[in-house]
């Protein structure tokens, strides 16, 4: 594993209009490493992932990836670098099997134009057990008979399939059962000891102490803190979350050099 | 939640190499599907028995061989419109215009081999060409506009029946002569070819039946149990034998044109539909818009090659509507044909709200439809009790869809 982080962040900042989203952010997420991102809400956790997915790119700041200054404009971009990004809402078609799904904008073709349908399945059927997710009874069952944890599973196993680098996890257990929950935490334990980068967004502390191996916690815009996870404890990441020291005053944007 | 996870065994199906799954399996899932409200063709399997025996009964002329030809021929014009209207429904939208759409082609098609002159290929290609910039213009208005294809489509509904009556002008009736475009209602195959023709139709499917089997066995994944297929096989030799012994032994004497024609036009889209890049990208646009466009599918650009389908098939299905009549008047795409054509389409199985249907429902309630309009017409009913019954046939079956959904959100699934 290279010492060479596989997403760093420099002073990036973000702004809407008058309102800034984010302030001087500096975070770098290295191979094989959970990457726990917290905060309250409209701390500029979406924020972040979505500039890193392109969806609406940094305006300040550096990116590098894989030691390299990137620009990332548009989720094409992201997706070249090999960035997926797990929305919260899965974006998954409930019509679609869980092939379907895994392939969708990338299928693959074989003679006169035809989906080459076994290609595609054995595929998908690799990378899910690759990833031990094991409680699919079928790979051609729609994504609508699904339980949340399989869905979630089919989510992320559609963002690895893509020689991906770096897999950010928006909310993963947000809406899922104790089972299910346990399910895609040793998924995304996985993805880390897959050599992976993973960003994990989470409201979860429990959670995020069970797989992350650092945490980043934004306030107001800021990076407040970020801690090794075996060093700490819930107590000190609650109070960087609600408390954390600001090193500037939201407000000030004027006085703010962009 | 709990009945999630009981649903959810952890079983290895995924590492394990599958065979051949057993017939019990295949069964299985099968009930499950039915049970959680998949219930694919089976209601309209069923309810096409009930008419067949109501009508079979109450008119014994139903049954006979010179009356299935017939039904042929009288549905052959509804289900192309409706192999359209399937794809239009697929995302989850609508067309309001494929019938007077079909009218204008119709008219098109009329005046440019009578006044014209011109050969039959090239007044056809014409007529079809309308119908498919029709599209273009309607599905550009919609996606670029952003306005509802419910709009969109009303207003061609009443643009277009105007284009009908303008083209038509003070002339009444526009006779259509030609003889290739007469043939595609009013011809018949000899009996042998109709037999060719289903014979290469059988072996095709066991072909790629058999082709499929074994490279699914080859690359190591799960295949239908092989007397599935070989029922599956029967089941089609029988249903495409059946239709030509009927229709050689009919005063037709032979297998329809536009029933060739049909069968053609409903493979070559079944093919689009289901086993294309663009056609998963319609299921996906019609399941989940955002997920689509988030897979990074120009989901604009799929809808208005939608739109551009719906049209030129409805042109198309007004081909073969003038084709029937012979002529083409002020009446052309108006009547009941927008609404069957959709109804068809529902009646098949394809549901309104995007994402779920097949192509072959087109032929399916087209088959309802002319059924009834057919049993009706020999019972020497009025047209006020047909339209009666084709409505609480479509009602009937969007009510089943409606208890098999129920089922489906009961269970967890929808």
């Amino acid at each position: 594993m290279s010492t060479e982080p596989v997403l760093a962040l420099r002073d990036v900042s973000k702004h809407f209009g008058a309102v800034q989203a984010l302030y001087g952010v500096d975070l770098d997420v290295h191979a094989g490493q959970v990457m726990a991102l917290v905060g309250d809400n409209g701390a500029g956790k979406s924020t972040l992932i979505k500039s890193i997915g392109g969806i609406h790119p940094f305006d300040g700041g550096e990116l590098r990836f894989d030691g390299s200054p990137a620009s990332i404009t548009s989720p094409k971009d992201a997706a070249a670098l090999g960035i997926e990004i797990v929305y919260q809402d899965l974006a998954l078609a409930d019509n679609l099997d869980v092939v379907q799904n895994m392939f969708l904008g990338r299928e693959r073709l074989q003679g006169l134009r035809r989906l080459d349908e076994n290609g595609m399945e054995t595929e998908a059927r690799k990378t899910l057990s690759g990833l031990s997710v094991t409680t699919l009874r079928s790979v051609r069952t729609p994504v609508a008979a699904l339980s949340g944890g399989q869905r979630q599973s089919v989510a992320v196993a559609k963002a690895v399939m893509w020689n991906s680098r770096l897999v950010i996890l928006d909310e993963p257990t947000a809406a899922l059962g104790v089972a299910q929950t346990r399910q895609v935490l040793d998924l995304v334990k996985r993805l880390g000891d897959k050599g992976l980068a993973v960003i994990l967004v989470s409201h979860n502390l429990h959670d995020i102490f069970e797989v992350a191996d650092r945490i980043a916690v934004l306030r107001l815009g800021q990076k407040v803190a970020e801690f090794d996870a075996a060093g700490t404890n819930q107590q000190e990441v609650v109070e960087a979350i609600t408390a954390g020291s600001l090193q500037k005053v939201p407000g000030m944007v004027e006085a703010q050099p962009s | 939640m709990t009945q999630v996870a009981e649903q959810a065994p952890l079983s290895s199906t995924s590492d394990a190499p599958p065979g051949d799954g057993s017939l019990a399996d295949y069964f299985r899932a099968y009930l499950v599907r039915v049970r959680s409200g998949d219930l694919g063709s089976l209601p309209i399997i069923v309810g096409l028995l009930i008419i067949v025996a109501v009508f079979g009964s109450l008119r014994p002329a139903f049954l006979t061989a010179g009356n299935f030809t017939n039904l042929i021929v009288q549905m052959a014009g509804l289900t192309t419109i409706a192999i359209g209207v399937v794809f239009v429904l697929l995302l989850g939208e609508i067309d309001l215009s494929v019938g007077y759409v079909s009218g204008v082609a119709g008219v098109v098609l009329a005046r440019l081999l009578t006044e014209n002159g011109l050969p039959w290929f090239a007044a056809v290609a014409a007529a079809v060409l309308t119908g498919t910039l029709i599209g273009l213009l309607q599905g550009l208005i919609i996606t670029k506009a952003g306005v509802p294809s419910f709009v969109v489509t009303l207003a061609g509904l009443l643009a277009w029946n105007g284009v009908v009556l303008i083209l038509i002008g003070g002339r009444g009736t526009v006779v259509v002569s030609d003889r290739v475009v007469i043939g595609i209602a009013n011809r018949y195959l000899p009996p042998v070819a109709g037999w060719v023709l289903a014979a290469a139709l059988v072996a095709g499917f066991v072909a790629t039946q058999l082709a499929r089997q074994r490279a699914r066995r080859a690359a190591g994944l799960p295949t239908v149990p092989p007397l599935i297929v070989a029922l599956r096989v029967v089941l089609l030799s029988v249903l495409v034998g059946g239709a030509v012994v009927l229709c050689n032994a009919s005063p037709r004497g032979g297998v329809p044109v536009a029933g060739v024609l049909m069968a053609v036009l409903l493979l070559v889209w079944s093919y689009v539909a289901g086993r294309t890049r663009f056609g998963r990208h319609v299921y996906a646009v019609g399941g989940n818009a955002e997920a689509a466009r988030r897979a990074g599918i120009d989901v604009d650009r799929v809808r208005v090659a939608v739109f551009m389908i719906a049209s030129t098939m409805a042109a198309l299905g007004g081909v073969v509507l003038a084709s029937r009549l012979r002529s083409v008047d002020t009446a052309a795409g108006g009547g009941d044909i927008l609404l069957n054509s959709i109804a068809a389409a529902v009646i098949g199985g394809t549901s309104l709200f995007g994402g779920r249907g097949k192509v072959s429902s087109a032929l399916l309630g087209a088959l309802v439809i002319a059924s009834v309009a057919n049993g009706m017409g020999l019972l020497g009913l009025s047209s006020g009790a047909k339209f009666v019954v084709t409505g609480l046939v479509l009602l009937a079956s969007l009510l089943v869809d409606s208890f098999a959904r129920r089922g489906r959100s009961s269970r967890g699934l929808a």
